[in-house]
């Protein structure tokens, strides 16, 4: 077996064509897993019995939360990636999911402070799960920050990638501050160990628009890789005859 | 006779040459080592002024005041750690000693620390006393803002190294490091109001080691990939 395809995940324009492939794929079928979700969490399952209508704000709120975390660890990973190898596609991928990724964060504080007004009477608590989302909103701000701050893109991507390896360290903090401080916060309906707490045609909306969401997220990623490469290589003879 | 060549210095050596250097550098320009701790003394002056001078609410907050301030006074110090060196070409030298980078930014975070996290970690009690803390909670005040305040001396170093290229570095840099310092806070003020309230507050403290322990072998290595891209 041979390792060529690895090595041309690290060649910009074979990263730019196959991302232009992908895309659609990414796209339609995120379009429509999260038509076919939303449609069976807003319609189809029932009301809860405590939260009643309030609770389907979480075929939103779950999954960009979850995307939230997602995006920052694919974000470290990538950025240690080219950190490690000096791969410029895997700086340019860290440099796409960053903003995706902060939007996803303050989607899930806001659907999230929605969802706590009729819930606990109060748009915002000071519950450390939600403030460990903050915090991470302004982790990803820092990194947009920090790229900001460099002309030069190859040092903006090296330092903003030191930055996303060590922010990776509070990945698991927010992730386990459900865990370590049990407050007003429900705990968290899915675990694949556990027994589920939630009803199965709450359950599988809720999945569907998961993994929608999650492609929907690639296929943004993707476009915007696209874009960051078109950027850094933009000297490079390739562009040309792609562009033409 | 050819001379021989000089035995390369050993890396305990350089640590503690490098601490020597930072500390004597610092005792030549005493000002700068006033300044955050007036700052600290300021910002916590700030809340009397604000919410009134009643003992009983001071008291409550004073664990949080206490911390928000030096927390605040640490990061303004953070500024200047790395950036006199940077200009006068010091960390190049740094990185072309044949030393290990990592070793030399430990010791300069050290000398930070040294420089400003134990100043105000005497300062904190006698602020706290401000705020009608009893003077027998002095003692653990002091324990949790040194070690605080070390923990983010080192998480802060990475702060500093990556942003010395970088414009507007000073706000960015609050930035960066608040959000990564937030554990330091949320262990450290919690071990501060146990003490000021007499209880056990070891269980913190704890935490808070096993922060500075993590910090203190991981932050060097980070400060120093950050230092040679500034390099660069």
């Amino acid at each position: 077996m041979t390792w060529t395809w690895f090595h041309r995940l690290g060649s910009p324009p074979y990263i730019y064509r196959l991302a232009g492939r992908l895309t659609p794929w990414f796209a339609w079928s995120a379009a429509a897993l999260i038509v076919g979700g939303l449609f069976g969490g807003l319609l189809l399952a029932p009301p809860d019995y405590q939260q009643g209508d309030g609770f389907r704000i979480l075929y939103v709120h779950a999954p960009t939360a979850w995307l939230s975390l997602m995006v920052y660890t694919w974000m470290g990973v990538a950025a240690a990636v080219g950190l490690i190898w000096r791969i410029k596609v895997a700086h340019a991928l860290a440099a796409a999911c960053a903003p995706v990724g902060a939007s996803f964060t303050a989607v899930a504080l806001a659907t999230g402070s929605l969802f706590g007004k009729p819930m606990w009477g109060t748009w915002w608590v000071w519950t450390p799960r939600l403030t460990s989302e903050l915090l991470l909103l302004f982790l990803y701000l820092g990194y947009m920050g920090l790229r900001a701050s460099f002309d030069d893109i190859q040092r903006a991507d090296r330092a903003s990638a030191v930055l996303a390896v060590v922010g990776i360290v509070n990945v698991p903090i927010v992730h386990y501050s459900v865990v370590w401080w049990n407050d007003l916060h429900q705990g968290s309906s899915l675990s694949l160990a556990g027994k589920d707490t939630i009803a199965l045609s709450m359950l599988v909306p809720l999945l569907v628009c998961l993994l929608g969401f999650t492609l929907y997220f690639g296929a943004i990623v993707l476009v915007r890789l696209r874009a960051e490469i078109l950027l850094r290589e933009r000297a490079a003879a390739w562009i040309r005859e792609v562009l033409a | 006779m050819s001379p021989t060549p000089p035995e390369p210095t050993a890396p305990l050596t350089a640590l503690r040459l490098v601490i020597a250097r930072d500390l004597m550098l610092a005792f030549r320009r005493p000002e700068e080592l006033i300044h955050p701790l007036a700052f600290f003394v300021l910002v916590t002056a700030l809340f009397p002024l604000s919410l009134g001078p009643e003992p009983s609410t001071l008291r409550v907050i004073a664990p949080g005041v206490l911390w928000v301030a030096a927390l605040l006074a640490a990061l303004l110090a953070l500024d200047f750690l790395f950036r006199d060196d940077a200009q006068d070409g010091t960390l190049e030298q740094f990185a072309l000693s044949g030393q290990s980078l990592t070793g030399l930014l430990l010791g300069k975070t050290a000398a930070h620390w040294l420089l400003t996290g134990v100043p105000l970690s005497v300062m904190a009690p006698l602020m706290g006393y401000t705020l009608g803390v009893p003077a027998s909670a002095s003692l653990g005040i002091m324990a949790t803002v040194a070690l605080g305040s070390l923990a983010l001396s080192f998480i802060g170093s990475i702060g500093a190294a990556l942003t010395l290229g970088a414009r507007r570095g000073g706000v960015l840099l609050s930035i960066l490091i608040l959000p990564l310092a937030a554990p330091i806070l949320i262990f450290g003020s919690r071990a501060t109001e146990l003490a000021i309230r007499g209880e056990a507050y070891l269980a913190p403290m704890e935490l808070l080691g096993a922060i500075v322990v993590l910090s203190f072998t991981l932050a060097p290595l980070a400060a120093a990939a950050a230092v040679r891209i500034s390099l660069e």
